[in-house]
């Protein structure tokens, strides 16, 4: 077979080409259905994550439940979806909110943990009201800490959204799919190289992020 | 609701070839195949690794390639390049999956294990080897089987999507399902993917609560 790995004309002629499998189009698509379960998981995981450091008796059972979730396949998941929302990025979308959520919740209630127990009471004695205290003194805190689970969330969705492929919702892995169709490798390499550039490029937005957000675990570490 | 009383109350969906039971063994055959071969790898590497601390950046960039690759592109790509025939060119994805989780966590239990509890186990005047199995090991094990979980349940979740390149099992259900739009067939399929993954999870909770040490559990 003199077929070579990769035709390079062909990725320069479907790049932008007003198909709804040009690469461009599957790339937007991909990053609109990898980051919106991500964003919708932080929304939901912050306050799901602060009732269960403050009620420790809900810990217990959500991490059970997320444990559960975050075994499911995420393919079974879509397919029963299919049923309710039907070859929409909805059924890719719901699935991927509780993937990040399995991963968001517990990096909540650890960054929370994390906030010494003097720094609170100094806060306190301070004249913060809890209100007050938490977003301005234990959240940032507990930035980091939910950042690098957010980084988890976000690469790992990343990823996981190609298989919405086997439902026609999968962004870059619709080039999986039509690849294996015509027995032709480059859509595949494709496909692979700009999903891991793609989380490549999203983890170091995230570490530039946590470096922006914390000045002083910087300043710590120089002094 | 329809769908699954559709599926599962077809009498042919219970016997043959393409029967519940069959594809459920495939399912469970290629999975423990594709999981054993990896925990073969992975365990002494991540053991080595850790206790030698050698080739530790490896085993970093290891666990990020993996969550960043997309598992139905590796899939498709090895079996196109290797072609189909024999079960290896869907096995090796599926054990390069498994790899790294376990790797990892391994690598992490043994290094983050307490350096006084190293210390003390040199001290009693054991050896290397020793020190290992007898201290550094018991006080991994929850990381290790939590690696060993992550890396069961992603070999699980990958065997059904490697229904896509020809590979048998519960992802056959789904995957056939959708090609002829067969819902009943999809949605049945997904929800004994499920239960398969939740049976795993069980499975390594008990497990869990069987082989590590009352004294490790109560410390985390």
């Amino acid at each position: 077979m003199d077929e070579p790995l990769i035709r390079w004309d062909w990725i320069a002629r479907n790049w932008d080409n007003g198909s709804p499998l040009a690469i461009r189009t599957l790339l937007e698509n991909h990053i609109v259905m990898a980051f919106v379960p991500v964003v919708f998981g932080l929304i939901l995981a912050i306050p799901l994550g602060l009732a269960c450091a403050r009620w420790r008796l809900l810990y217990q059972p959500t991490t059970a439940l997320m444990n559960i979730v975050y075994a499911m396949p995420s393919l079974a998941l879509f397919s029963i979806l299919l049923s309710v929302t039907g070859l929409t990025q909805t059924t890719v979308i719901i699935p991927l909110t509780l993937f990040s959520l399995a991963v968001l919740i517990p990096s909540v209630v650890d960054g929370m943990t994390s906030v010494p127990d003097h720094v609170r009471q100094s806060a306190t004695a301070m004249g913060f009201r809890p209100l007050r205290r938490l977003i301005l003194v234990e959240l940032p805190i507990a930035t980091p800490v939910v950042l690098a689970g957010t980084r988890v969330a976000t690469v790992a969705s990343i990823s996981l959204v190609s298989v919405g492929a086997l439902i026609g919702q999968g962004g870059l892995g619709a080039l999986f799919t039509d690849g294996w169709q015509r027995q032709f490798s480059t859509p595949i390499i494709v496909g692979i190289a700009l999903i891991v550039l793609l989380a490549v490029a999203a983890d170091l937005v995230l570490i530039v992020l946590q470096r922006l957000l914390t000045p002083w675990s910087r300043a710590r570490r120089s002094a | 609701m329809n769908w699954l009383i559709d599926f599962f109350g077809e009498p042919a969906n219970w016997s043959g070839p393409d029967g519940i039971p069959t594809r459920l063994l495939q399912h469970v055959e290629f999975s423990l195949l594709a999981f054993a071969i990896a925990a073969i790898i992975a365990l002494p590497l991540g053991l080595w690794v850790g206790h030698t601390g050698r080739g530790a950046v490896l085993v970093v960039l290891s666990a990020n390639a993996a969550r960043a690759l997309p598992t139905l592109g590796l899939l498709v790509l090895v079996v196109l390049l290797i072609g189909v025939g024999t079960i290896w060119p869907v096995l090796i994805p599926l054990i390069a999956l498994a790899v790294p989780p376990i790797l990892v966590n391994t690598y992490e239990g043994i290094r983050n294990a307490d350096a006084d509890l190293r210390d003390a186990a040199y001290g009693m005047g054991l050896r290397g080897r020793q020190v290992l199995f007898s201290a550094l090991v018991p006080v991994a094990l929850p990381l290790i089987l939590l690696g060993l979980r992550l890396a069961a349940i992603q070999v699980v979740a990958t065997a059904t999507v490697a229904a896509y390149v020809g590979l048998g099992g519960l992802g056959r259900y789904i995957i056939d399902g959708l090609a002829t739009k067969d819902y009943p067939s999809v949605f049945g399929g997904a929800v004994l993917v499920v239960l398969l993954a939740l049976a795993v999870q069980f499975g390594f909770a008990l497990l869990n609560r069987v082989v590590v040490s009352p004294g490790v559990r109560q410390v985390r």
